[in-house]
Formats: C-alpha cells, sequence, structure tokens
C-alpha cells in the first residue's frame, strides 16, 4: 500500500477559529461546530461570517525576534507552541542536524496588514512609512518562513510557496521531493494566512464572499466566508511511531483564467490524478476525500466535476471550511491537518451548512460527522492563477509496512 | 547532489536588453554600460491582458519565452517555477492606498493581479499548459530557492522544468524599506541528462557568495534579488568550466558547477 516515495508525517497541529491544536479542532469537527461568527475583524466593518483566531493579539515576541511582531506571525507562534510542536521539530533538529531540517511554508498574503496600517499613518509632509514598519520581517512574502527558522534555530533551505489558496498544500510535495533527493532528512510545512484588508475587500470587489454562512454544495450557496489559521506537520524521511503517512501528491494548472477555475475542472482533475499515480493508488483506494469546497457557485461545481471524474459519485466527500472559513494559504495545510485527525480517530467530517443540496451536483457530502476507520484520505487544494494541489495520507496503523 | 543541463537562457536586466546580446556583455564586461532595464511588451499576451499586467508578468514572461526559444521546447507540457523576492509591487503599493482611504474601493483585476502567482498564472493561461506550476519566494535567497526547488523537480519528474526569476522595485514609500535598483529577470530551461552546459547543486554552509567580477555588475547583483543569478549567468555566457557560490539564507547557500560548454 505504501509506496518507496512515502514520507513520514511524525507530528501535526493546527490553529483556527475551532481553537489552539488538535483537541479542540477535533472536538468541534466531532460536534459538528462551527468556529465562524459574524463579526468585524480590526477596522473592517463588512456584512459577512469569519473564522478568527482568538488570542493572536497577545503574543508578544521576545527582543531578538521583535521585528517580526505582526498578526502573521502572532498565528505562526500559536501554531508553533501548540500540541508541543516547537518539541517535536527541535527533537528533529538534534536527530539530524538543524543544516538537515528544511522549512517550507504557505502563505497568500503574509504580514501585509502590517503594512496595510502603516499606509495609515504616512508622514504627511514626505509620505515617508514610520519607522516601526518592519517590512523585511512582517509584509515580505518569505517572513514567516524566516520567522519559523530563527525561532526554532532551523538551518536548512527554506521558501515560501504563494500560489494563492494552493499554498501551503504544495509544500507537502516540495518537502517530499526534498527528502528524496537527499537535500534534507526534515521538513516543517505547512501554512499561515492571517486576515487582512486586503483580502477582506478584495474578494469582496470580486462578488466571492458570501453575506450568508458559506454553504457549500448547496442550492443557494453565494460564496466563501474568509478565516485564518495557522497549520504545521512535521515530515521526516522515516519516523518509528509517525502520526501518518504522506503517500503521494499531485500538482497542476488550470491554464484558463486567474479568478475563475476551468468549468470542466480539467486541472483539478489532473492533480488528482497526479496525487494518486504518485502514491500508486486506485480512486478506490481512497476512503474520505477534503474538498476545496469553498462556497462559491462556480469553484464547487468544477470541482464537483472534476471529483466525479476521477473518483465516481460514492466516495465520501466533505468541505470543512463551514468550520474554519477559507484560510486561504493556511486552507492547504489546514485541511490537511484535518484529514490527518480523521485518520488518527477514525471518522469523516461533516460539511456544514448543507441545507438544500444542489442537483446539479453529484458528489456525495457527508452532512454529519460519522465515525469511521480510514486507512487513506485525500485533500484538494485550488487557487487563483489557476493552481491545483492534491495531498493523500496513509493511516498509520493501517497502511503496511516500515521503511 | 543534483546535475541538470541548462537547455535556455532568457534575461532582462540593467543594460541587458536580452540573452543573445546580454551573454556578449557578461563575458567581456568592458562593453556593459549601465542604462535602466527596459522591459519589451510579451508577445505571448494578448493586448488586453499586456495592457494590465505588471511589469514583473512582463519581464518574466519576456524571460521565458526567450529560454523556450533557444531551446525550441514546448511550453504545453511544460513545469515551471516562478520565484519571486517582491511579487508586483506597483500593484501592492496602489492597493494599500486604496485601502487606506475610507471608502477602500478596491479594484476586482488589482486584487486578482495581487497573487504572488500572476506571472505563473498568466504563462500558464497563455500557453493553455495544464502542467504544474509553483511560485515561491525567500526574500534575497529567492533565485537561489527557486533553482534549487527547479533542480530537484527535474532530478524527480526526469524532465524539463522551466525556472523563471523577476524582481521589479518598490514605487516610494515602500521603496524606502526595501529597496530594489531595477526590474531584472532571467529564466533558464533545466533538463535532465549529462549532455550540454552541466549544472551541479549541492547546499553548503555559510560558504560567501561568488561576487561579480566586474564593479558595475556587482552592483547589480547586490541590489536586485533576482540579480543574485548573475555569477551563474556569466559562468554561462563564458565557455569555460567554473565553480559558483549563490547566496542563500543563515545556514545554507547553493554551491554550483557549471561544466565546460560542449
Amino acid at each position: 500500500m505504501r509506496g518507496p516515495g512515502a514520507v513520514a508525517v511524525s507530528d501535526f497541529t493546527l490553529v483556527s477559529a475551532l481553537g489552539h491544536g488538535r483537541a479542540p479542532t477535533l472536538a468541534a469537527l466531532r460536534e459538528g461546530r462551527s468556529g465562524l461568527v459574524r463579526r468585524g475583524f480590526e477596522t473592517a466593518r463588512l456584512d459577512t461570517w469569519l473564522g478568527v483566531v482568538d488570542g493572536a493579539e497577545a503574543v508578544r515576541f521576545p527582543d531578538p525576534l521583535a521585528g517580526f511582531d505582526c498578526r502573521n506571525n502572532q498565528l505562526a507562534e500559536l501554531g508553533l507552541c501548540a500540541d508541543g510542536f516547537e518539541h517535536s521539530v527541535q527533537r528533529a533538529a538534534q536527530r539530524f542536524g538543524a543544516a538537515r531540517v528544511g522549512v517550507f511554508l504557505g502563505t497568500s498574503t503574509s504580514g501585509i496588514l502590517a503594512t496595510e496600517i502603516a499606509y495609515r499613518h504616512r508622514d504627511p509632509a514626505t509620505g515617508a512609512l514610520p519607522a516601526s514598519l518592519d517590512y523585511a520581517r512582517t509584509h515580505n512574502t518569505y517572513s514567516v518562513a524566516r520567522y519559523v527558522r530563527e525561532r526554532l534555530g532551523l538551518l536548512g533551505p527554506a521558501h515560501v510557496v504563494s500560489t494563492a489558496c494552493s499554498s501551503s498544500a504544495k509544500v507537502f510535495a516540495t518537502a517530499a521531493r526534498m527528502i528524496a533527493a537527499g537535500l534534507v532528512d526534515a521538513a516543517v510545512v505547512g501554512g499561515v494566512d492571517s486576515l487582512c484588508m486586503t483580502t477582506l475587500y478584495g474578494f469582496r470587489a470580486l462578488e466571492l464572499v458570501s453575506t450568508d454562512i458559506c454553504r457549500p454544495w448547496d442550492a443557494g450557496r453565494a460564496g466563501l466566508s474568509l478565516g485564518e489559521a495557522a497549520a504545521f506537520a512535521l515530515l521526516e524521511r522515516d519516523a518509528a511511531r509517525p502520526a501518518a503517512w504522506l503517500l503521494g501528491a499531485g500538482e497542476s494548472s488550470d491554464g484558463h483564467h486567474m479568478s475563475s477555475p476551468h468549468p470542466d475542472g480539467a486541472g483539478a482533475a489532473d492533480a488528482m490524478r497526479g496525487a494518486l499515480a504518485a502514491a500508486g493508488l486506485a480512486p478506490g483506494d481512497v476512503d474520505y476525500l477534503n474538498l476545496h469546497g469553498t462556497g462559491t457557485p462556480g469553484n464547487d461545481a468544477a470541482e464537483d466535476r472534476a471529483v466525479c471524474t476521477v473518483f465516481g459519485k460514492t466516495l465520501a466527500c466533505s468541505s470543512t471550511k463551514g468550520f474554519t472559513g477559507h484560510t486561504l494559504g493556511a486552507a492547504g495545510g489546514v485541511e490537511a491537518a484535518i484529514v490527518l485527525l480523521a485518520l488518527q480517530h477514525g471518522f469523516v467530517p461533516a460539511s456544514l451548512n448543507l441545507r438544500d443540496p444542489d442537483p446539479a451536483l453529484h458528489a456525495h457530502i457527508v452532512r454529519e460527522t460519522a465515525l469511521r476507520l480510514l486507512r487513506v484520505a485525500a485533500s484538494n487544494s485550488f487557487g487563483f492563477g489557476g493552481s491545483n494541489a492534491c495531498l493523500v495520507f496513509g493511516a498509520a496503523d493501517r497502511v503496511e509496512g516500515r521503511a | 547532489m543534483t546535475r541538470v543541463v541548462v537547455a535556455g537562457i532568457g534575461l532582462v536586466g540593467p543594460g541587458l536588453a536580452d540573452w543573445a546580446t546580454g551573454a556578449a556583455l557578461l563575458r567581456d564586461p568592458g562593453g556593459w554600460v549601465t542604462a535602466a532595464t527596459v522591459v519589451p511588451a510579451p508577445n505571448r499576451l494578448p493586448p488586453t491582458e499586456r495592457r494590465r499586467a505588471g511589469t514583473v508578468v512582463k519581464a518574466s514572461l519576456v524571460a521565458a519565452d526567450q529560454a523556450l526559444a533557444m531551446a525550441g521546447a514546448d511550453p504545453a507540457t511544460l513545469p515551471t517555477v516562478f520565484t519571486s523576492s517582491t511579487g508586483d509591487p506597483l500593484n501592492c503599493h496602489l492597493l494599500c492606498e486604496a485601502l487606506a482611504t475610507p471608502e477602500r474601493l478596491v479594484s476586482p483585476t488589482r486584487f486578482t493581479n495581487s497573487v504572488h502567482n500572476a506571472p505563473a498564472g498568466y504563462w500558464h493561461i497563455a500557453t493553455a499548459s495544464r502542467a504544474p506550476s509553483t511560485s515561491l519566494a525567500a526574500f534575497d535567497a529567492s533565485f537561489a530557492a527557486g533553482l534549487l526547488e527547479a533542480a530537484v523537480q527535474v532530478q524527480a519528474s526526469g524532465a524539463p522544468v522551466l525556472l523563471v526569476a523577476c524582481d521589479v522595485p518598490y514605487p516610494e514609500p515602500l521603496h524606502a524599506k526595501r529597496p530594489v535598483a531595477d526590474t531584472f529577470a532571467l529564466a533558464l530551461l533545466l533538463a535532465p541528462g549529462n549532455r550540454g552546459r552541466t549544472l551541479t547543486l549541492q547546499l553548503t554552509g555559510d560558504a560567501t557568495a561568488t561576487p561579480c567580477p566586474h564593479a558595475g555588475l556587482e552592483g547589480v547583483r547586490r541590489t536586485i534579488p533576482a540579480a543574485r543569478a548573475l555569477p551563474l549567468l556569466m559562468a554561462l555566457a563564458g565557455n569555460a568550466a567554473a565553480d559558483v557560490v549563490i547566496e542563500g539564507d543563515t545556514g545554507w547557500a547553493l554551491s554550483l558547477t557549471v561544466g565546460a560548454s560542449t
């Protein structure tokens, strides 16, 4: 079952609107309790539901890291502390050496909120930004990977993937390739994205944000609900007691439109087939698929076609964005973590807020969280620019063989 | 250790109009004169998109097409890696300006174009390519990180990968926070094999990056993240074997061995 390209997932965690760490996330998923709230954020007062992380503002950065102070790195810090994830990384650094641990993280907007706020406080005479804005450590796209490296003393190769909403799924593929090439023995992967004015007002301008709570696969779905999150996983060449295995990853482009998916989901289907091929699996081997499932009319329709083309109409599917909101560049990491929880604890999470299933869509959507032992589960992530990724994970105790 | 072959090269930079003329200047930098980068309109884009696309998209696509033409490669099935420290700086500035007004009116096109993978998106649309693509950033290590990612992809798939690196200056007030001197874009079509111009990559610790032997070009290298590639481009412009170290981040750098021209 487990192919030669499989990589051990030795630990993982996440911080989202559902709470800090695995336990509150698991409880909310089992109880079908959404973290979305109708509320504002910072100075934005939009009529919408948001998945906001509690307690981010309270995070303080000690002196050598003070320049990293921004909401995105506050979320990253909450993630590193959740479930003792930082200690798992430090164990890997001791085992392999700090230079043999890579950092590959996804984000879409990084710490741009710091610059957005700075633009409200420009010098009236010169137009200059406040001296306090540390562009490199906050706004720049690389900021969060640099923060994680410096915070944990890691010295391996690092970069940030920023392909909109597929970013933090694609880093799993990057890390698996780097491990296979022998350049690193372990890697911190995942994604961090924080709410900011750019995405709140930008998605509204595109008329993709719903005033209602997001309702993936519903006939009356009217758009997405935005969220924020940090999600991390530690991938290793091998592990005596892994949490799960990354069995394969598939990536593709739509080559169709900057902000709309290919209507037939052709690129999305390529990514799913690519992930299955990399894992050496057939569609029937997959027990659960976590959909990208944003709840916009066009995205769900295209993904539905792609899923039905590759897997047929019987595979158990759900979108968990009704729990967390669409966490954009962190969504791939968040949903990988949810899939890993589902594999570990034996359940299929519900697709929340589905009242009136769209008769034009045919994938099998699970509406109530169901207990079920899973052997293999997959996660879809798609982004602007036509960027698609699919990850396939296997349960640690139900996928045979050790390295 | 990862080995690839450089099958095609594209270049747009200060005083460097394209790879064909730029290679001669990089071989003999005495003829190079500093001049602002001129980014030609990319023929690859339809006229409407040519107007809307930012400089990072245009320069990336122009460099990419040069590399493809040199190699005679078909873009439709070619995976791509795009790397940039800054993305589209003017677009970012205009968004931040709009968001600092009471109305916060954001243009949908401006928001769509704000994604870091805009050049990749436009490229794959223009070439009707469904091949995989990634877009990444690593501040001043963006070129090294992109080259490493692209070479590792070639090794993993046994198929060619197109690498495109591009950086464009911010306007003020962000320019004061992140001074990038001018636009610089390059593309390398990397292929598997041992025949042709080989490039062998190894990670090293904090090795000192190889400078450009010409003071003016060294200034370009140091002031534009994508131009960290210049010592590699100078080696590729010549025929001899060469060793080059490209700047990474704390704890890592990229050690490159360029094979002699065959």
